[in-house]
């Protein structure tokens, strides 16, 4: 038998094209005027109230309750803690990852309601950092759950950490939220 | 009896000529929806006011980049709690899970019926509005108690336990306080109250007696431990249970909680003013020919008033800390209840000797005799 992953049947020909009529309908719909309009006001509801989880797991937490005081003030753009991820919108990893707590994790951010959005916060939760050669450490947080926005730093100042926020905010603005993208074709 | 149900009932009735029973539920309804909208309002308005006073209390500054000084925040929180997934765990007793938020809303929401923003301008002014409003505010603790048992969670249930407790207690003394002020008027009618008392500050029931003077700190307290505010908010203690009832509630379902807990600031605030401090009353020269100018300084006034006591209330949850279980108790079983008995046997020797005479009344007229 040989393999016939590259070569297309007129019935697979046929179903293609018509994903992409579809896609293009899809295109069409997105870029209505209507839905185009609402979607940036929901985007901006939706990027202006990112309330984060109240959660750290090692020295990076401490400039997160920086970052949430008087000098860099995150309640400045809406975003304030909560103490139970049902009500979370954001999940601010600020720390060392160990193995046994990158298992929590992922149960933490399974348990946040969809849309969710992570910030890496240090350079051991983006990739290891100073704690890379460390036998119980996790290389990276997005091993396990996937991350928005990186910020670097060890510690990352408030100042970068609001920086990510509102690179963050940048991204959910531009999200198409009523309207789903296809991701392929 | 003055009823802007009614009012507006009439007015139909003169310029359209409907069916008398249609003209009176699409009265209530219309009545109902303005009322209802402007608690919902006024809810939204006191989270973004709590956290700028929050802000200003911890030298920060608070939300201010939606609209100008961030006033369209509770916009963006509501739009975004709205879009939310609404998740309800797989464990959980669905029903009861989904009813409790509304429980909670009804039982604030329904309080606002007895409160008159003006003479004119109640839902409906009933005869037993005081054992309405309290009555009915504690329906909360029944979505309360029924949103945490049915979230099949431990801190749910220890904060839904704890809060069933507190305000099955802290309901005597608030009650027994409010008792002092239905000795005086002889009336349980929120208007009666009022009509009682005058605009000026030595008229206020707040100076009527020294029982009245300690009932109202009662009344406040009370009703601040009756509302799960700090330093009463035991039942959502961050630092202990996770977020206590609302642990496992997202999306709107959580934010049906949150907007019962601002609303039942603005009743008690408004429920403080209308004992203590006169509500609506203005001073005689205010009162003008035309009605609707007279009805709306009295509004301004009323809503002016409660908004120094919700301000007191933000100003105290930054303030003072969290108090323990035990201790929280043994505020209201040992101290709160016995002053607040103290309080009306006061008041009641007062009304017996001087006739429901105020303090200050009895004292200018054994100065001018």
């Amino acid at each position: 038998m040989e393999k016939r992953d590259h070569i297309e049947t007129r019935e697979e020909y046929r179903t293609k094209e018509n994903e992409v009529q579809e896609w293009s309908a899809y295109q069409k719909l997105s870029d209505n005027v209507l839905f185009t309009s609402l979607d940036k006001i929901l985007n901006l509801g939706r990027a202006n109230s990112l309330w984060y989880l109240l959660f750290g797991t090692a020295c990076c937490a401490i400039e997160l309750m920086q970052t949430g005081g008087p000098r860099a003030d995150l309640d400045r753009f809406g975003s304030v803690f909560r103490p139970t991820p049902r009500q979370c919108d954001l999940i601010i990893i600020a720390g060392t990852v160990t193995l046994k707590m990158a298992s929590r994790i992922k149960i933490l951010y399974d348990q946040m309601p969809e849309p969710k959005y992570v910030i890496s916060m240090g350079s051991c939760a983006n990739c290891g950092g100073l704690f890379d050669l460390g036998y119980s450490v996790l290389r990276g947080i997005d091993k396990v759950i996937p991350v928005d926005v990186y910020v670097p730093g060890c510690p990352p100042r408030p100042e970068a950490l609001t920086e990510g926020l509102l690179v963050l905010q940048q991204k959910v603005k531009n999200e198409k939220f009523l309207v789903k993208e296809k991701k392929s074709i | 009896m003055n009823n802007i149900a009614i009012t507006l009932h009439n007015f139909i009735i003169e310029n359209f000529g409907i069916d008398i029973n249609l003209s009176l539920a699409i009265s209530y309804f219309l009545i109902a929806l303005i009322f209802w909208s402007f608690l919902g309002v006024i809810g939204g308005l006191l989270t973004f006011l709590e956290r700028r006073v929050a802000g200003r209390i911890q030298s920060r500054i608070g939300p201010n980049r939606v609209g100008p000084q961030g006033i369209f925040q509770m916009l963006a929180d509501g739009i975004k709690l709205v879009l939310k997934e609404d998740l309800i765990p797989a464990l959980a007793d669905k029903p009861l899970f989904r009813m409790a938020p509304y429980l909670c809303v009804i039982g604030v929401f329904s309080a606002l019926v007895v409160i008159p923003f003006s003479s004119d301008i109640v839902v409906a002014d009933l005869n037993v509005g005081v054992l309405y409003a309290l009555a009915i505010t504690t329906m909360v603790v029944m979505g309360i108690l029924m949103g945490s048992w049915a979230s099949n969670n431990k801190w749910s249930l220890l904060g839904g336990l704890r809060s069933a407790a507190q305000i099955v207690s802290y309901e005597i003394p608030a009650a027994l306080s409010v008792l002092s002020i239905v000795l005086i008027t002889g009336s349980l009618s929120m208007q009666d109250i009022i009509r009682a008392q005058g605009a000026w500050p030595h008229q206020w029931f707040f100076f009527h007696n020294p029982g009245t003077f300690v009932a109202f700190f009662i009344f406040f307290t009370s009703a601040l431990a009756e509302n799960n505010r700090v330093p009463f908010d035991i039942p959502e203690a961050e630092s202990e249970l996770v977020a206590g009832y609302n642990t496992e509630y997202s999306g709107m379902r959580f934010s049906f909680f949150f907007l019962a807990e601002f609303a039942n600031v603005f009743i008690i605030s408004s429920l403080a003013v209308i004992f203590f401090f006169g509500g609506w009353q203005i001073p005689h020269f205010l009162i003008s020919e035309n009605h609707i100018i007279t009805n709306i300084i009295m509004i301004a006034n009323f809503l002016f008033k409660t908004f120094v006591f919700i301000f007191i209330v933000l100003w105290l949850r930054w303030t003072l800390p969290r108090l323990r279980v035990d201790q929280l108790m043994t505020m209201c079983w040992k101290y709160l209840i016995p002053i607040s008995f103290i309080c009306l046997c006061i008041t009641a020797s007062f009304v017996l000797f001087f006739g429901g005479k105020s303090m200050i009344a009895v004292f200018i007229g054994r100065i001018t005799q």
